[in-house]
């Protein structure tokens, strides 16, 4: 029984390393380009703030369109706290993060207290707020033109590239385990309590507000640090960045690949992120690639890619073998035939 | 509050009001421990908004209601909530299921053992050997729970693919996985046949004695009420028209007008073979 | 005190536009409980539609006539489409996912208008009548003056007329009886013979007639249009038909004025850049203190 768990957690860990270790090397050997390390690690900020969207939606089951509005925070936050109180990147953004779960606290009193589509609306209203709020603060923000971050990940020519793909890539791996790890548990099963019947959570002990607090405060998290690690990556933010256009995208990657699975709304957020550059070409055209996924998703398969099953690594690794007898069995009969 | 011999819930004149109008008026109960009292009546009478009052769902607009908690201390539980209720010994059944679907059935009753939790967010994260114990334990709970309403092997099926009889039975055991002192029934016979009607009837009086229950249950079926219930209550538009020994009740012309359901005429001519008649329709 | 009606004027000018768009939030929203994001776009889609006639027709009375005309034929048939397509094969779905769709057919119609050749990203000027600003001395304020001008008349009585329309329709129409049957019960009015598709493909109209003559309207106030005009007016729409009390008519109408003079007062007297936030800390207070709003009811779940 020991093994198993062993094994268990050996699998995806392994993959888990690989994933940010082997693309860190070949990028810095210049195997892979600068250009195609850049839409992957932009994809790995767009997956952190899917499973933000992820956890509030698809996992507490609130429907919040205002995620935006948290990483920008994070995104502000990691600026003033390194630029202006001269704190070390690596702790600033764990700090932004925090910043933004605190707002995500206090916004979370009156917004959870509501249902549906009025939640959804009021989301969207603070998502509002913080923007109007960041565009008019110019002495702090930098206004509606945006701020300037030196402290990038890319001051280094020769390391830039690979340690902005650790950073994001890392944290993106560790937010999955410990996300992972943290709903795998009796917390996690309250949170999905509350999601599937808050009557009855609530008549089994299990406080519906708090638990609703709790994967609230978890996604605005998430969120502030997606927002933080974007700063140092890109260099220049936007209140933009708080914007309703911005939310969606984030709601589109978790409706695509599963409202309740992490791993797919991962898959989800690479995958667009990369066809978004393919079909650069398209123009402004491009625009109009989302919102019409996002209708044949609702329209023909509502649950998306995973619907809330994850993508078990184990269970890969264990269908090895008998997807090896296919291949070998197929060969074989390919070469009697051919006889 | 002094413990009063051996009171577990008191419900003294409570009353509720949905906007304008009276749904229960003036409903006393006084449940002592062990006891199995049934809640009958009509359809609309009521039963079903007395135990949202009882579980913290509603508030009453009227009366008290006052538990002696599985921690002995006699609280006055008005405003209670829903979940307070449960910490402090009160768990139901819900008239039309409430399971969480498409969690497995394991998880469904895990989720009533959250509040017992030994494990702080920290063992969770980092999966430390307080986290592995603490789900150990969690586990062997939840199996013995579904072993005793032998729906143990469906174990890891999800709970709305079970069938709808034993989806009753998992909500009674998800109830009890909460280490209740009182324990609400609402309709837990509803839909089954009769042979899984006489099984529930057996299981109800094990966990009574195995688990320390008191229990108040919501029935139609006249079968399972007679047969199991100590004495019983009679609601008809929100007010109690009769309670008493269910032999009592039968004969009662008040609750015989407000009609004991179809099988009162089974009833009747079962019970003329029998010794207690129920013929004479005299005054109480 | 001259200031302050006339950014009562003011206030009354914008909050009549905001009541003409809330109606049909309300309206959609009553009928098949769902939010309709795409009702901002489709009053932007209006005032382009009013923008192409007045160019080629001229910025004269009888032009703003044919392009209101106009818009709100456009209107119907482009809400009649989306209806069709993206919410009635829904309409049994999860709420989320109608929630969802709506939003995407929001965006796609920003987004279309975007890539049009003949409209593109950029914002346009709307052409308008030469404003002349009619004062009134009153006797009641000697030293005050009530001024409004032409263009204010114009929104003001159009859309007290179109809110009178409506409030026949509904109420003495047998159109407008099915409406409301079908938002009290849809199966209940079906089984009485109502078409269910029909009556809500007809509210749907209705919402967007009016959205197409707010945008008009809106663009002649406001003569900078551009494809994403729509959402912030939308937004604050849904705002006005919440604190009036969403599926209440009157509510719009009342919240619509309510939320124009209290975001133009704003602007005047406090800070004209947070008026938007202020307007979306209204929602949000409204929602937490009396989540029906002013004119709605509160409905109980049954457990």
């Amino acid at each position: 029984m020991k093994n198993k768990i062993l094994r268990n957690m050996l699998i995806p860990g392994v993959v888990g390393v690989l994933c940010v270790v082997v693309p860190a090397v070949l990028i810095q050997l210049r195997v892979i380009n600068g250009y195609t390390a850049q839409i992957l690690t932009l994809a790995g900020v767009n997956a952190i703030m899917a499973i933000s969207v992820n956890v509030i939606c698809g996992i507490t089951g609130q429907l919040s369109l205002g995620q935006a509005g948290f990483q920008a925070l994070g995104a502000y936050g990691v600026i003033l706290l390194t630029a202006n109180c001269h704190i070390p990147l690596g702790v600033s953004i764990v700090l932004a993060g925090l910043i933004a779960a605190f707002f995500g606290f206090l916004i979370g009193f009156p917004t959870l207290k509501l249902e549906g589509d009025y939640l959804a609306i009021v989301t969207l209203a603070f998502g509002e707020i913080i923007r109007v709020v960041l565009v008019n603060l110019k002495g702090i923000t930098g206004g509606p033109n945006g701020k300037q971050f030196s402290t990038v990940f890319t001051t280094s020519l020769t390391y830039g590239a690979m340690i902005s793909y650790v950073a994001i890539i890392g944290s993106l791996v560790l937010i999955i385990v410990l996300l992972q790890n943290f709903l795998r548990s009796t917390y996690g099963r309250a949170i999905l309590a509350v999601r599937e019947d808050e009557i009855a959570a609530n008549s089994n002990g299990v406080g519906v507000f708090k638990y609703k607090m709790v994967g609230f405060v978890i996604a605005s998290f998430i969120a502030g640090i997606a927002g933080a690690l974007y700063a140092p990556f890109i260099g220049f933010i936007k209140p933009d960045l708080a914007s309703f256009n911005n939310s969606i995208n984030a709601l589109i990657y978790v409706v695509l690949g599963g409202m309740g699975s992490v791993t797919g709304s991962v898959i989800a957020a690479f995958v667009l992120t990369e066809l978004q550059e393919v079909l650069r070409f398209l123009k402004d055209y491009r625009l109009l690639i989302y919102p019409v996924i996002l209708i044949l998703v609702m329209l023909f398969r509502p649950q998306g890619l995973l619907g809330t099953k994850e993508l078990s690594f184990v269970k890969c690794w264990d269908g090895i073998p008998g997807l090896w007898k296919k291949i070998t069995g197929k060969l074989k009969k390919n070469n009697t035939e051919a006889k | 509050m002094e413990k009063e011999d051996d009171l577990v819930l008191r419900a003294k004149d409570i009353s509720i009001v949905f906007g304008g109008l009276k749904a229960v008026t003036d409903f006393s109960l006084d449940l002592h421990e062990g006891e199995l009292v049934g809640l009958i009546g009509p359809n609309g009478a009521g039963k079903t908004t007395i135990f949202n009052m009882l579980s913290g769902i509603y508030k009453p607009t009227d009366g008290v209601v006052t538990f002696c908690g599985r921690d002995d201390k006699i609280r006055v539980i008005n405003k209670k909530s829903p979940a307070e209720l449960n910490k402090l010994g009160i768990a139901r059944t819900f008239q039309n299921i409430r399971l969480f679907g498409s969690l497995t059935v394991g998880d469904n009753v895990k989720i009533a053992l959250h509040q017992s939790r030994n494990v702080s967010s920290f063992d969770v994260l980092f999966r430390t050997f307080k986290f592995r114990k603490d789900e150990n334990l969690m586990t062997e709970k939840t199996e013995h729970l579904l072993e005793i309403f032998h729906i143990l092997d469906k174990k890891n099926e999800l709970a709305r693919n079970l069938p709808y009889g034993e989806q009753r039975k998992l909500e009674i055991v998800r109830a009890l996985a909460s280490n209740p002192k009182l324990l609400l029934l609402d309709e837990p016979a509803a839909g089954m046949n009769e042979q899984e009607t006489v099984e529930l009837m057996e299981l109800i009086r094990f966990i009574r004695k195995e688990f320390n229950l008191t229990i108040l249950l919501i029935e139609h079926d006249m079968h399972l009420v007679m047969g199991i219930c100590e004495r019983l209550m009679v609601l008809d538009y929100g007010r109690v028209i009769a309670s008493g020994l269910p032999n009592e009740i039968q004969s009662n012309p008040a609750v015989i007008k407000a009609y004991l359901g179809s099988d009162y005429e089974k009833m009747v001519s079962d019970s003329t073979e029998g010794s207690s008649g129920a013929k004479e329709g005299g005054a109480e | 005190m001259d200031t302050f009606l006339k950014q009562l004027v003011n206030g009354l000018s914008l909050g009549s536009i905001y009541a003409l768009i809330a109606l049909g939030y309300t309206m959609v929203y009553g009928i098949v409980k769902l939010i309709n994001f795409a009702h901002g776009d489709v009053m932007m889609v209006g005032a382009y539609t009013g923008y192409f006639v007045l160019r080629a027709m001229g910025a004269t009375p009888l032009g703003l006539a044919v392009a209101f005309i106009a818009a709100m034929v456009v209107c119907s048939l482009l809400s009649l489409l989306i209806e069709r397509c993206a919410y009635r094969p829904l309409r049994n779905a999860p709420r989320l996912n109608s929630l969802i769709t709506a939003i995407a057919v929001e965006l796609i119609l920003q987004n279309t208008m975007r890539v049009l050749p003949f409209v593109g990203p950029d914002p346009r000027q709307f052409p308008t009548m030469a404003t002349k600003v009619f004062t009134l001395n009153t006797a009641s304020f000697p030293n005050g003056i009530i001024s409004i001008s032409n263009i204010q008349l114009v929104v003001i009585i159009s859309s007290a007329v179109l809110m009178v329309v409506l409030n026949y329709v509904i109420n003495y129409t047998k159109t407008g009886k099915a409406m409301r049957a079908v938002s009290y019960d849809m199966g209940a009015a079906s089984l009485m013979g109502i078409s269910v598709n029909r009556t809500i493909a007809f509210t749907f109209v209705i919402g967007s007639i009016l959205a197409g003559a707010g945008g008009v309207l809106y663009a002649t106030a406001y003569p900078q249009i551009d494809p994403v005009m729509g959402y912030i007016p939308g937004l604050k729409a849904f705002v006005a038909a919440v604190l009036g009390g969403i599926g209440s008519v009157p509510g719009a109408m009342l919240g619509g004025v309510i939320l124009g003079i209290a975001e133009t007062m704003t602007k005047a007297y406090l800070s004209s850049q947070y008026a938007d936030a202020i307007s979306y800390c209204i929602l949000i207070v409204i929602l937490l203190v009396k989540p029906a709003g002013l004119l709605g009811k509160k409905t109980n779940i049954k457990v």
